[in-house]
């Protein structure tokens, strides 16, 4: 593991410790109360599920162009953290609504859309580990088409009629939430960076041990 | 080396996990604005069902959830990762051990 | 080096070719069209048992079960399509013959799409029937919109199943792979449906969800063909 890991988990443990008091010091919003302090922990999931989907395009395409084993480990890396983080913004996004819309679920774009980027992510992982000879190539295509998904997901909610908030809300945030908001996404993107390099260290052992038995069977 | 650094981030959220608790404490009842000549006064319990919905348990809730996925995301990598581990130092000694007649 | 001044004309003979075979040897026997038509209407008329209610059939039940039917029969056929080939190894062949690659990605979707349009043909009938929806009160409308919305359909999935004909577990691979991929497509096939089947339906809206589609269908096609080369090669 490179020399900055240790460190930074460090710093990323203290400022998820201090995330919370700024999170409680921001003001109420004046209609969803308290239930809005979801928010501050929603919003940043959100976006490092859209950014591990391009994270895994990305990958996904170097390798499938070059070959570089090296952009698969992190492609696969991605896909897991995609299905992480998408995770946790689809069980925080439905307890703030169902106190701020009343129900738990609407078909709205946004949120459809961002489910089926998650079951994208899921086809992913479960083609690697089923599909086979082979199948490091077809969940690279699956991710291409996953992430051509993701600028429909942030944009969608700009050009619909949804029940879900638009994107003009987090640049227009007062002063005291869009610290903790930012400091929050902070913290999040300090850690997505943090795990992935532990998910892609996983893989390298991995790989590590496929040639360690060609070796072994020389 | 690797299972420290695992517990280091499982630090990181052990001290976040207990963070929420301090928030919680200094929390006045949210104020709505008032509208602009109440007529009478409506007992909370009076409301629809849906406004009564009490806030703390759902954030709760979310915050939890937010430690637990990502605590069993860390456990999940580390134990994948000794289990790797193992092997390869398994497979190292047997390589240094020279080659089998 | 051969001159590459005429392949964009060799690529089409090529997908033409391509068309052709599939088209003869399908006309053969018709099995690939047979069971994909039965198990279309079976998927109908299964919906239509299991929503019936006091003995009417839900109105808006129609475009729905439309569109799935088509996903469904889609499926079946795009795996049965490739399933011919990795039998009789003609893949092989057809990836070794000095052909450009993109090309033989457009004969098999035009095959598939050919195919999934005459299903629609018998398919569209008997939904009105079932559903007592005027499904051809706008038969141009309706037609894009089956049209464009089976063309992304199956620009997915003909790439998907020809990346899947040497994987293990392929049947179930597919639809695991193809469906969250299209849930766009089939969202806005069913609300152009739907739309059309109102009685005081907007045709701007129609024409709204016309235009996602085709620029769907530009999306996906460019992709595909973008990715087929490396995909099929080992």
């Amino acid at each position: 593991m490179p020399k900055w890991f240790l460190p930074l988990a460090g710093v990323n443990a203290v400022m998820f410790a201090a995330a919370p008091f700024l999170i409680a010091r921001a003001d109420y919003e004046s209609t969803m109360g308290l239930v809005q302090k979801i928010f501050y922990f929603h919003m940043p999931s959100a976006s490092m599920f859209l950014l591990s989907a391009v994270v895994c395009g990305i990958a996904s395409a170097r390798f499938l162009f070059g070959g570089s084993p090296r952009q698969d480990r992190l492609a696969h890396s991605a896909a897991e953290l995609a299905v992480l983080f998408g995770a946790i913004t689809l069980v925080t996004g439905p307890l703030w609504a169902r106190k701020a819309w009343g129900v738990w679920w609407a078909w709205d774009v946004r949120l459809t859309s961002s489910l089926m980027g998650w079951m994208v992510a899921w086809a992913y992982l479960l083609v690697r580990k089923y599909g086979g000879p082979g199948s490091d190539k077809l969940a690279a295509g699956l991710a291409l088409f996953g992430m051509a998904n993701v600028p429909f997901v942030y944009i969608s909610v700009n050009y619909w009629r949804t029940i879900h908030p638009k994107t003009s809300v987090v640049p227009t945030l007062p002063a005291d939430m869009g610290t903790a908001l930012w400091f929050s996404f902070a913290c999040f993107l300090l850690l997505f960076t943090l795990l992935l390099r532990v998910r892609v260290h996983l893989e390298e052992q991995r790989a590590k041990v496929d040639t360690l038995y060609l070796s072994l069977d020389e | 080396m690797r299972s420290s650094l695992i517990r280091v981030l499982a630090l990181v959220f052990a001290l976040g996990a207990c963070a929420p608790q301090a928030a919680q404490k200094p929390q006045p009842q949210p104020q709505p604005a008032p509208p602009a000549a109440t007529d009478e006064f409506v007992p909370i319990s009076q409301l629809p069902a849906q406004d009564q919905l009490p806030a703390a348990p759902l954030l709760v809730t979310a915050y939890a959830f937010v430690w637990v996925a990502l605590f069993g995301y860390l456990l999940s990598v580390g134990r994948r990762l000794t289990k790797v581990q193992r092997e390869v130092d398994r497979l190292e000694s047997d390589i240094a051990r020279g080659p089998r007649t | 080096m051969p001159a590459r001044r005429n392949a964009g004309g060799e690529g089409v003979r090529t997908a033409w070719l391509i068309l052709r075979k599939d088209l003869t040897v399908e006309v053969r026997s018709l099995e690939i069209a047979y069971t994909t038509l039965f198990f279309a209407i079976s998927c109908v008329l299964f919906f239509a048992f299991a929503l019936v209610k006091e003995g009417k059939a839900p109105e808006d039940g129609a475009a729905g079960i439309l569109w799935i039917a088509i996903a469904f029969a889609g499926t079946l056929a795009l795996g049965r399509a490739f399933e011919r080939e990795r039998q009789s190894e003609t893949l092989r062949a057809l990836l070794m013959a000095p052909a450009a690659r993109p090309a033989i990605y457009v004969g098999k979707l035009l095959g598939i799409v050919a195919l999934l349009i005459a299903a629609e043909v018998v398919l569209v009938p008997l939904v009105a029937f079932l559903f007592q929806a005027p499904l051809l009160s706008h038969p141009f409308w309706l037609a894009a919109v089956l049209v464009s919305g089976t063309i992304g359909f199956a620009a997915v999935g003909t790439l998907f199943s020809a990346m899947l004909v040497r994987a293990r577990s392929r049947d179930v691979l597919l639809p695991v792979l193809l469906y969250p991929i299209t849930v766009p497509v089939i969202i806005a096939g069913v609300r152009a449906t739907a739309e059309l089947l109102q009685p005081d339906g907007e045709l701007a809206l129609v024409r709204f969800w016309v235009a996602l589609l085709l620029a769907l269908d530009v999306v996906f096609v460019t992709l595909a063909l973008w990715t087929f080369e490396p995909l099929m090669t080992d």
